[in-house]
């Protein structure tokens, strides 16, 4: 189980990538943590005949505050994102959500954007990009465009992104005041792929009622689900076990999961609703207490 | 196509070494087969049972998600390097040794690797099954049931030697 043969491309310069992919962009595979990628290439599942590796674009590394959130960039790597103190302070979903993204070697060279570009429908990272509403920034020889999370995410590992386009950026905006955020997820060993999971974030008004929801589900579809309708449930309430259970009920209700040899379709809607339940009652104590990204659970 | 060679010079355990390898060639592979450091195991090659973790620029990866040339200039602890040049066992591998962590050894120096960027990483970790359980969770062992091996991690924690 050795990679196949490829041109192996390391350019040292953002230029230099954009017009190696926009030669060879259908032929070509973007290396970054190589996380995703490598177990492709050693399974001979992906066999491009080209391999641009971005690693020595360091410029491309960097956790910034931009307009009201964070941006992220392309080779900045999951373990930094762990120890950012600025994550933990603006993001607190996202930092929820990185310890969970399978195992430290992994994140020591996995890549934020690179999970986002892979877009497997049992990560979590891009769960977090839809819960937000972030958006990610594609470059080419062409231009540069920003991509809207609920726009990103097509199909299991397909993205809105062209061949010719380097992902160089995400977008995460900061949790309001008063905000708690909570990820959790079901698999059978810590690390493992997530047979259902949910992002939840729950902002509440000065009198205690939840202001704003944000709710994404993974593992439930060939992409992470928004969970719009829950959310809607949720606007206006007092948090508590009652309104929670139905948001949990409703999020499930408008799923359409699918059976593998993990877990059956059955399984996973339920199980995404009792998560649901669970992630906003997490959520809803954070919010209301003081803001801690250490799990309690 | 001919594979394109490049030469890549890494520090291995204090070492200088240097291979002329294919641009495709895994880390795993440079350090069991051009330099000839077998301790670092493969075990899946694809990045899900740990045992060819080793430490890159102070931090723990998987070789078989490298490539080699993705390593040249940097600096990667395998665990060979482990024990002192007196041939004295690192505190881990003693630990291993004395609270039966291992049996065939196929996964332990992926194990001790993971372990020791723990410690590294973690100075003052909590010492429940549950946690030692979640810092070993990146690594499969067949043998052994994991139980010797939490025990051996438990001891190294509180005895506090693992640096």
């Amino acid at each position: 189980m050795k990679p196949p043969r490829f041109t192996y491309h390391d350019p040292v310069a953002r230029n230099e990538t954009l017009a190696l992919l926009d030669t060879y962009g259908d032929d070509a595979k973007v290396l970054a943590g190589g996380q995703s990628l490598m177990p492709l290439l050693n399974m001979r599942l992906a066999q491009p005949a080209h391999l641009v590796d971005i690693n020595h674009l360091s410029d491309l590394a960097y956790i910034r505050e931009q307009d009201g959130g964070l941006t992220i960039g392309a080779l900045t790597r999951q373990r930094d994102v762990e120890r950012s103190p600025l994550i933990r302070q603006r993001c607190p979903l996202l930092a929820e959500a990185i310890r969970l993204v399978g195992h430290p070697p992994i994140r020591s060279r996995g890549t934020v954007c690179g999970s986002l570009a892979h877009a497997d429908p049992a990560a979590e990272l891009p769960a977090v990009l839809l819960a937000l509403g972030g958006y990610v920034r594609a470059e080419s020889c062409a231009g540069v465009r920003t991509i809207p999370a609920a726009a990103f995410f097509l199909d299991q590992l397909l993205t809105a992104l062209t061949p010719k386009e380097l992902l160089t950026e995400a977008w995460f905006p900061t949790a309001p005041p008063r905000s708690g955020a909570a990820f959790i997820e079901i698999s059978r060993r810590h690390g493992d792929y997530a047979l259902a999971g949910v992002a939840a974030q729950i902002t509440l008004s000065a009198d205690g009622s939840v202001v704003a929801a944000n709710l994404a589900l993974i593992g439930v579809g060939v992409t992470p689900v928004r969970a719009s309708a829950a959310e809607t449930l949720l606007i206006g309430e007092r948090p508590g076990e009652a309104i929670f259970t139905a948001a949990g009920r409703q999020a499930s209700a408008n799923l359409d999961p699918f059976t593998d040899i993990h877990a059956s379709a059955a399984y996973r809607r339920y199980v995404a609703g009792v998560l649901v339940s669970r992630a906003l009652t997490i959520a809803a104590e954070r919010a209301a207490g003081p803001l801690t990204a250490e799990a309690t659970h | 196509m001919q594979q394109e060679k490049r030469l890549v010079c890494v520090r291995v355990n204090g070492v200088v070494c240097k291979a002329q390898v294919e641009t495709r060639r895994l880390l795993s592979d440079l350090l069991r087969h051009d330099l000839q450091l077998t301790g670092t195991h493969v075990g899946c090659e694809h990045g899900v049972c740990g045992a060819c973790t080793v430490i890159f620029n102070g931090a723990p990866v998987r070789s078989c998600l490298m490539l080699a040339v993705q390593a040249h200039g940097g600096e990667l602890l395998t665990v060979e390097g482990l024990a002192s040049p007196d041939g004295t066992l690192h505190p881990l591998q003693q630990a291993f040794h004395d609270y039966h962590g291992l049996q065939c050894g196929f996964c332990t120096p992926g194990f001790l690797m993971a372990i020791y960027a723990f410690l590294q990483d973690n100075p003052q970790p909590d010492v429940s099954d549950e946690a030692i359980r979640v810092a070993i969770a990146g690594n499969l062992c067949r043998c052994t049931g994991y139980q010797g091996i939490v025990e051996a991690v438990r001891h190294v924690i509180t005895q506090g030697v693992a640096r």
